[in-house]
């Protein structure tokens, strides 16, 4: 069984290093992968210096881009799973070992790392709090089944998904898109409890006026996905 | 008929600057043609002045200049749409390219380190 800890980042230099280690302590010889999307500061140094091996995209392409590449060279290189960490030190790697599992066990394509499911570590301002709950009531019908963290970036996913990734994956706020385009080939996901961190240092993509932009985006990608579906051509 | 002049004026201005652009390799001839025929477009109808009024009679509109600014305006969006598909494959083109571009660095780097252990042993 080949596992890859994929840990896509950008201008993440405060607490990229910590995540590593903390990811190499808890999974001993399993290889990390920082994709570093072209980072202003000392992102790709410090990745190294904490001992990850480093995919350096020569200009930004935004989330979607950066670990679609990660899921590209894994493809390549023959890994069975990926397991998707943020650079921001928000996923704390002490739930890999239960997403892994849940991957192995449950014969699905994809876990995500739920900070609802148990109602504990909710970091999430009242405006993205809001979005995922109309996140939550719109993906219900589409997927035939609850979602409760559409909008998490703790996922694990198997050889079956990364194929798929790695040909077709959302380039901006990839998470909620991603679970539609399972949902087109009849892929199975499910949820595992998480705690979330707060973040360590940076600033979330989203800011107040993207925020405007992020649910017409995300829901025309939705739409968009929604008419590409292709279970019922089996 | 002022607006009709302006816009015969802005149609040769068009044309000129593409014409321009393409001698100075600024535009590809392939992606100069949609502005060509649009300002061609314009230009003829701004100039043919029974079409123009059969044009704003079908379309039901009186007034033929003002048809006649409707209907540039609809080549003109026609001319973005295809712009943006061009533009949406060229992006998804480069991004490909530098995940590629990408990753063949790090297979290199990783061969790299590999032979220079090989020859130290």
């Amino acid at each position: 069984m080949k596992l890859l800890i994929l840990i896509p980042a950008f201008n993440e230099e405060g607490a990229v290093g910590d995540l590593v280690r903390e990811v190499r302590q808890v999974m001993p010889g399993v290889p990390v992968l920082v994709v570093d999307d072209c980072s202003a500061d000392a992102t790709r140094a410090v990745a190294q210096h904490a001992g990850a091996d480093l995919l350096p995209l020569p200009y930004h392409l935004g989330l979607g881009g950066c670990v679609q590449a990660g899921y590209r060279l894994a493809y390549e290189l023959g890994y069975d799973y990926v397991i998707r960490v943020d650079g921001d030190g928000q996923h704390d790697p002490r739930y890999i070992p239960k997403i892994l599992a849940a991957l192995q066990r449950e014969n699905c394509e994809m876990v995500i790392g739920s900070r609802f499911l148990n109602g504990a570590g909710e970091h999430s301002g009242w405006l993205r709090a809001l979005g995922i709950v109309f996140f939550r009531a719109m993906l219900r019908p589409i997927l035939g089944k609850p979602v409760r963290d559409p909008t998490s970036g703790f996922v694990g996913v198997n050889r079956t998904a990364l194929a798929l990734f790695s040909r077709s994956f959302p380039l901006e706020y990839p998470e909620i898109e991603a679970l539609v385009v399972l949902q087109r080939k009849r892929f199975r996901f499910v949820e595992v409890p998480c705690v979330m961190r707060p973040r360590r240092t940076g600033r979330s993509t989203i800011t107040a006026l993207r925020s405007l932009y992020y649910p017409i985006h995300v829901l025309l990608g939705v739409f968009v996905n929604v008419l590409k579906f292709e279970g019922r051509r089996k | 008929m002022r607006l009709l002049n302006v816009m015969t004026a802005f149609a040769i201005v068009l044309m000129g600057l593409v014409l321009a652009s393409v001698r100075r390799e600024h535009i590809r001839v392939e992606y100069s043609v949609s502005w060509l025929v649009a300002g061609m477009l314009l230009l003829v109808l701004s100039r043919w002045r029974a079409l123009e009024e059969w044009l704003s009679k079908a379309l039901g509109v009186n007034d033929a200049p003002l048809a006649l600014f409707m209907i540039s305006g609809a080549i003109f969006l026609f001319v973005l749409y295809r712009f943006s598909r061009v533009i949406s494959r060229l992006t998804d083109s480069n991004i490909a390219l530098v995940q590629r571009m990408a990753i063949l660095e790090f297979r290199l780097t990783n061969l790299d380190e590999k032979s220079k252990s090989t020859l130290a042993n």
